[in-house]
């Protein structure tokens, strides 16, 4: 086991700055999520850990040690790349046993540890066949197997569940996760679903145009949003984000609820008219426009199904949010500020 | 199914056998006409009034007799294979790691490279044989079989390194890196990993090389004068045409010989090529 680490890493092709200096450092035994639309640098940031691509500048360290210099194969990293790149013409086998073979391992060791590897994630019974015989899943086991079989000090697994069907991806997340609590091997994980990431990350780091947002616990970005560009990114819908005088004030869906939701609270009541509403089921999402005093600005709320109140589209209804709830951030940086009264803002 | 769809069927499944058949013939044909020319007694060959496709006499081994006694086809046989293995292993040599380099090298100049070395290939051995014969005489290798081991790879290296470049391009990235970060160098990679999946490749390289040499006459002809150190293709046309007397019986077995062993690997290399499998490496 180990921990990973870069130091203010760059990496440009040509004019185009794809990781902009990124500080960041794993725990022992971690599971770190890069999360990031696509072009956000965190595929390059995991191939440059990987060795794959050659810093511009900065330095990676594993498990305490510089490794820029290093070939991938000498730091003893593991990696599942998206497109798992199984060996075509190797057998099942053949293809977990690859990275021992190049370890010049004796034959009888070989076979025993790949049937461990195997039994690991159960395709014991897939050992003779070729990858073209496999369904999506059973390569994405392969691709682990392959990965797991050298016990490797560090994981990176690039986008390993997004070539897989939705209802496999919700399973095969919950395999990875047990597996890697079960192993304890720290793990890098990179992916554009956010809730992938918040589902089996220990932390998060958001990343945009190269460099990381904020990196924390799931709860920590979710809740308490660094900037207005995570407080975007995570949630679906995103935060509100309306125009204060001094500030951008912020609430999630989910917290922007009829008033009769809250009998209790003291919260200034929000003028809202619905303009359109969405039954999913478990919740029905609000879209509509807020009323004076507040700018007449678009936001959508969530209720959850156990608010059963009735609502109409065109209607105009009295909401809240509670105080708790608010983010303020700056209107121009767009980071967070301190916490302030929201009449105020709209008077 | 009605019956119209049904018709409909049944013409499409017609349409396409008779396609298939139609390029069968056409493939074949000339190997029948080589076979049956080869046995066929000149009388019989030169009768007009011969249905041309049948014995019409008994057939004859007196053209394969001309052919091995009154003339040198057997150490023409050895020369081109000689000439045609060391050619392959050269072009394999050279045109693999020039491939996959241009294959991998990113961004416009891999490609514009390779177009310009495929561009070399156009260039005729009619113009080049001049300033080649210069470069022969110079390393005294003229009536040798050694020029021809020199000269042939400046036409059978451009052409499959560009085929080749297009073979390692089709390889996904990620296998070679999954193979870099499993424990293995590039070079242990590439022949672990790309050399196998390209397997196909290197096939249609080898017997493009190896038929190109067996073709080529300009070359062969200017460059050496030794009756022995003839290849096939000089050979053949040179002692089996005598003025305007054509030794058509001999000259078909002397073609049909040298083209057998080539069909017959082109035949197993189209079954790899057509088994396609990389499908199930990515995705």
């Amino acid at each position: 086991m180990a921990t990973v680490e870069t130091r203010n890493i760059r990496k440009s092709f040509g004019s185009v700055q794809a990781v902009n200096g990124v500080d960041l450092s794993t725990k022992e035994g971690e599971f770190l999520v890069l999360l990031g639309s696509s072009g956000c640098g965190k595929t390059t940031l995991l191939r440059m850990i990987a060795g794959l691509e050659k810093p511009t500048s900065g330095e990676v360290l594993i498990a305490g040690e510089v490794v820029n210099e290093m070939p991938p194969r000498a730091r003893k990293i593991a990696m599942v790349f998206q497109s798992y790149a199984l060996y075509p013409h190797m057998t099942v086998f053949k293809n977990i046993a690859f990275p021992l073979k190049a370890q010049r391992m004796g034959t009888e060791a070989i076979r025993q540890k790949v049937e461990w590897a195997a039994g690991l994630f159960g395709i014991e019974l897939l050992l003779h066949r070729k990858p073209r015989q496999l369904s999506g899943g059973e390569r994405q086991r392969v691709a682990l197997a392959r990965a797991v079989v050298r016990e490797p000090a560090v994981f990176l697994l690039d986008e390993p569940l997004s070539n897989l069907d939705a209802k496999l991806r919700a399973s095969a997340r919950d395999e990875l996760q047990q597996f890697q609590r079960r192993i304890g091997t720290t793990t890098i994980y990179v992916t554009h679903d956010q809730v992938e990431a918040m589902g089996l990350g220990d932390r998060i780091a958001v990343m945009q145009h190269g460099k990381v947002r904020q990196i924390g616990t799931p709860m920590e970005v979710y809740d308490e949003p660094a900037d207005t560009f995570v407080a975007a990114f995570l949630g679906s819908p995103p935060m509100n984000l309306m125009e204060g005088k001094d500030c951008l004030v912020g609430f999630r869906p989910e917290h922007f609820l009829p008033k009769e939701a809250f009998p209790m609270t003291g919260a200034a009541p929000v003028p809202f008219r619905v303009t359109r509403l969405e039954y999913l089921g478990a919740d029905r999402l609000l879209y509509g426009v807020l009323e004076r005093p507040f700018p007449e600005q678009k936001v959508i709320a969530r209720l959850p199904s156990t608010v059963s109140i009735p609502i109409q589209p065109g209607e105009r209804y009295e909401f809240v949010v509670q105080e708790k709830d608010l983010r303020f951030f700056d209107r121009d940086a767009g980071h967070r500020t301190e916490a302030r009264p929201l009449v105020a803002q709209f008077a | 199914m009605g019956p119209l769809a049904r018709l409909k069927y049944w013409a499409a499944d017609r349409a396409h056998f008779a396609i298939v058949l139609a390029f069968s013939i056409f493939s074949a044909f000339p190997f029948y006409w080589m076979i049956i020319t080869t046995f066929k007694r000149n009388s019989d060959l030169i009768n007009r009034d011969n249905n041309p496709f049948i014995f019409n006499e008994p057939p004859t081994l007196e053209h394969l007799r001309v052919l091995f006694h009154d003339t040198l086809y057997g150490i023409w046989l050895w020369n081109t294979a000689f000439v045609g293995v060391l050619v392959v292993g050269i072009t394999l040599i050279l045109a693999v790691p020039a491939g996959y380099a241009l294959a991998r090298l990113s961004g416009r100049w891999g490609e514009h490279l390779g177009i310009g070395i495929f561009l070399t290939y156009l260039v005729p051995p009619t113009l080049l044989f001049i300033p080649l014969s210069k470069v022969v005489v110079g390393l005294g290798l003229q009536d040798s079989l050694w020029s021809l081991v020199l000269v042939y790879p400046s036409f059978t290296v451009p052409f499959s390194t560009w085929l080749l470049m297009g073979f390692f391009k089709a390889i996904p990235r990620d296998l070679e890196e999954a193979a870099m970060i499993d424990g293995y160098s590039r070079l242990g990679a590439f022949a672990k990993i790309v050399m196998p999946i390209s397997i196909a490749g290197i096939l249609t390289v080898v017997i493009f090389s190896f038929t190109l040499v067996m073709q080529e006459f300009v070359y062969a002809l200017t460059f050496i004068s030794p009756v022995k150190q003839y290849t096939v293709s000089v050979g053949v046309p040179t002692f089996l045409v005598h003025g305007d007397v054509y030794f058509w019986g001999s000259l078909m077995a002397g073609c049909f010989i040298a083209s057998v062993p080539i069909a017959i690997v082109y035949n197993f290399f189209v079954d790899r090529f057509i088994a396609g499998f990389t499908v199930g490496a990515v995705k």
